[in-house]
């Protein structure tokens, strides 16, 4: 091995320095600039918090791809869920006469809609697929209200960083950033391919979040909590999929 | 000792004469060569193996846009799933091991695609890809690539100067590999992502849809898995020992080494 000069050691070690004070100014800016996921800290982290990152600095306001009425499935698939239990079904009976979204935390004016109410909101209507993480897929056409319209409607405060929404099953929570969620294709779900959203793919109440994979669009929305920090829920990894193994970012 | 005081050897230039070989090997492959290599290699591995994974939750194709069970596959494989969802045939379902697969597989993929972005400057700019991987002229002649091929064919060891060049059936398979399979199993897996297929929307139509860029994903990385099988047999028959130390050193080492 040959000898290490001083002029190198010093070289290196500054190089070195120069490059972890680097490193700790752009994790620094990442944050501020919401480039990091709630699960970086996790075993691969480091892999989503680079896809997070890029996808929130190249495509940050890009649209989900729509498409034409012609290319919408004939066969769609509703996933398995759990059982729905007696509860729902009586919500279910009386045509979800009964169903609340509750819209709480950092709102100005936190309030309880019910599904008569949100018919009456603006309507988005969208042509767009659904991918599972399995790796199959539709393509339906959903009617819902933009979440935008909901957050300005309950007056999200300027620090609001991040939407968790919840299902009528308790293990079912998840979370986006307020890119997605006031992105215009955001919409909660009240329709599918010109009629009422039926209950196997959703209804009465569904999250659609297209530009991420279907696990991010949870079924039967009951609470919207806005925050501006996801570790007071849960394990603070930001949803139920990282605490079940599964990135909370599913954008790829 | 008889010699004169100019001639006279410091410590150090006595002991490095020591650790320098009589003959001065030469590289044979650059250090970049090697890192990347094998950063490449293992991030490879580990998208095999949780590709792998990932496929067992559905292990149904597709072609098109769109495709679920509810609808025809291209093909299905038969081989038992880790959803119930999917009718395999088997009566029992493998335990879902989705969640830690796809956060490395998308790990791995970073590692692979970074890695070869510099591998792929290097090799453009340093002359690497020029003067180590594109045949030449003579080499491509029907008669120099019918005596390659014939010499693979009849299982011919190659001699030992050898070693130190890639031959033409070599470069084309390696120039196959680095310019047409990785960029394609990158393309046809961006292509699932919900983002990509949103920002850009034709470079999936371009492959027949969401679904046939899945089915893609799967053909192309069974080529990459017969290269790589094809790779390591190659270097085995040629002399393992040897290589290896090149691939890992940089120095094939002694040449009379019955071992290698």
């Amino acid at each position: 091995m040959s000898t290490i000069s001083r002029r190198k050691l010093i070289t290196a070690g500054l190089a070195t320095t120069a490059g972890v004070a680097g490193l700790g100014v752009a994790a620094k800016l990442a944050r501020r600039y919401g480039l990091i996921p709630p699960d970086s800290g996790v075993l691969y982290g480091a892999g989503e918090t680079l896809t997070y990152a890029a996808h929130r600095t190249v495509t940050r306001h890009s649209m989900a791809r729509e498409f034409s009425p012609s290319e919408i499935s004939k066969d769609p698939f509703a996933n398995e869920v759990a059982p729905l239990g007696p509860e729902f079904q009586r919500l279910q009976q009386g045509s979800f006469a009964n169903w609340r979204l509750t819209v709480d935390g950092m709102a100005a004016r936190p309030a309880s809609f019910s599904l008569a109410e949100l018919r009456s909101f603006p309507r988005r209507s969208q042509i767009t697929f659904i991918a599972c993480e399995e790796g199959w897929s539709y393509i339906a056409e959903w009617s819902g209200v933009p979440l935008a319209h909901i957050l300005d409607r309950v007056g999200a405060l300027p620090p609001v960083r991040y939407v968790v929404y919840r299902s009528f099953q308790p293990d079912w929570w998840e979370s986006i950033d307020m890119v997605d969620a006031l992105h215009p294709q955001t919409v909660l779900a009240l329709g599918m391919n010109g009629g009422e959203l039926p209950v196997g793919f959703g209804g009465p109440l569904r999250m659609r979040v297209p530009r991420q994979l279907g696990y991010k669009s949870v079924k039967y929305i009951t609470r919207l909590t806005l925050t501006d920090s996801l570790k007071g829920f849960g394990k603070g990894l930001g949803s139920a999929s990282p605490e079940a193994g599964y990135a909370w970012y599913a954008g790829i | 000792m008889g010699v004169p005081a100019e001639f006279e050897m410091t410590g150090q230039a006595r002991a490095r004469g020591r650790q320098m070989p009589q003959t001065a090997e030469r590289l044979r492959h650059s250090a970049l060569v090697r890192v990347t290599h094998w950063l490449i290699a293992l991030s490879f591995l580990a998208l095999l193996v949780t590709g792998v994974e990932i496929l067992m939750s559905h292990p149904r194709f597709y072609w098109g846009e769109t495709g679920n069970v509810n609808m025809h596959p291209l093909f299905t494989l038969h081989i038992p799933s880790s959803r119930d969802t999917v009718p395999t045939g088997y009566g029992y379902v493998l335990p879902d091991q989705n969640g830690w697969s796809r956060y490395l597989h998308f790990e791995a993929a970073w590692v692979a695609v970074l890695t070869g972005f510099v591998y792929f400057a290097f090799g453009l700019f340093n002359g690497h890809f020029r003067r180590n991987l594109f045949p030449g002229r003579a080499d491509l002649s029907p008669r120099a690539l019918a005596t390659s091929l014939g010499t693979h064919m009849r299982f011919k060891r190659p001699a030992e100067e050898e070693a130190w060049s890639y031959n033409t059936l070599q470069r084309l398979t390696y120039l196959l590999v680095i310019f047409v399979f990785f960029p394609l199993i990158i393309w046809t897996g961006l292509a699932m992502s919900p983002v990509f297929e949103g920002a850009f929307p034709w470079a999936v139509i371009a492959l027949g849809g969401r679904q046939s860029a899945r089915t893609l994903h799967f053909f192309v990385s069974g080529l990459l898995v017969l290269f790589l099988f094809v790779h390591v047999f190659m270097v085995w028959f040629a002399g393992f020992g040897r290589r290896m130390r090149a691939m890992i050193t940089g120095r094939p080492g002694a040449a009379n080494n019955r071992r290698s």
